[in-house]
């Protein structure tokens, strides 16, 4: 009895999640319409991206009351997915000492 | 032979195997995406010229995609819960709506998108932003599909377990629905990336 009870008030829980899925889904395309620049642009879809993948993990996965050994897990990955970032982030800003080289290519080489 | 571990947790993890199985999958799930938007970035990057992705899609379609797979993750979450309280009609019925709304995506993704870009020659060699939406959007449709046939045989022939050990077909949804929820997850960032900016 207590059990179904727990469940129910989960049920009420993800229909709130919903609600704010479905809230922030709107607020991205909205937010998309207004006329920023691309840097804060990209920010604010992914801020409102990861507080949507949050609530889908917390609740919908289950995270928030999940075993130290997932968080551990998903921690390895993180570092892992931000090191591939940093790498990527690091080639697109390292321009010092880069030669352009396509002018001299399409114009004298070939 | 038993296999060990389906339904009670291992006294080392606390954690039934299955549920180790599916995160350990899930992380390397979130490293070949995280991959191929870090190739999203290089490529936008290294662009001379790139198209807004608002004006050579459909915002509306990619909307109502998005809002299609998030009630999908609703309906599948909702087909667990029904399990947890030993109604397998209300499972049956959940776990229905989330196989229906799978295909709606595919078929508004295939039908509205891919179709029509194809024969405008919006294809992957026009240039850098239709290779990057098609291989992200397709790999991620593959996603689905293969969601769609797990949901389906859990639905279909697989539900007699229901029978047999409910324990273990409950964990079993729960570890489908965890894969389904990620592929929403991959959406979510998905959507404003190729769509928005």
């Amino acid at each position: 009895m207590d059990a179904t009870q727990d469940i129910k008030k989960e049920i009420s829980g993800y229909m709130k999640i919903f609600g704010a899925l479905a809230v922030l889904t709107i607020v991205t395309v909205a937010v998309s319409l207004l006329k920023v620049g691309i840097g804060l642009a990209v920010f604010i879809a992914m801020v409102i991206a990861t507080v949507k993948g949050s609530l889908v993990a917390s609740f919908f996965m289950h995270l928030a009351h999940e075993k130290k050994l997932i968080y551990l897990f998903l921690l390895i990955t993180l570092v892992f997915l931000m090191s591939l970032f940093f790498i990527t982030f690091g080639t697109i800003g390292d321009q010092v000492g880069v030669k352009i080289v396509s002018e001299s290519i399409s114009s004298g080489v070939h | 032979m038993q296999v060990p571990y389906t339904v009670k947790a291992r006294p080392d993890t606390g954690l039934y195997n299955a549920k180790i199985g599916i995160w350990l999958f899930l992380a390397s799930e979130v490293m070949l995406f995280g991959a191929l938007f870090s190739s999203y970035i290089l490529l936008r990057a290294g662009s001379t010229t790139w198209f807004v992705g608002s004006e050579e899609l459909s915002v509306p379609i990619g909307t109502f995609n998005t809002m299609v797979l998030i009630v999908s993750s609703v309906t599948v979450v909702m087909a667990w819960a029904s399990l947890r309280m030993n109604d397998l009609k209300k499972y049956k019925l959940y776990m229905g709506l989330t196989i229906l709304l799978g295909l709606t995506f595919l078929v508004v993704k295939i039908m509205f998108e891919y179709l029509p870009k194809i024969e405008h020659h919006h294809i992957p060699s026009t240039h850098n932003f239709y290779a990057i939406y098609f291989v992200l959007t397709g790999l991620h449709a593959l996603h689905v599909i293969g969601g769609l046939i797990v949901n389906a045989y859990f639905w279909g022939p697989g539900a007699k377990m229901w029978e047999t050990d409910p324990e273990q077909f409950t964990n079993r949804i729960e570890i489908a629905g965890l894969y389904w929820h990620f592929v929403d997850i991959v959406w979510i960032f998905l959507f404003p990336t190729i769509y928005l900016l």
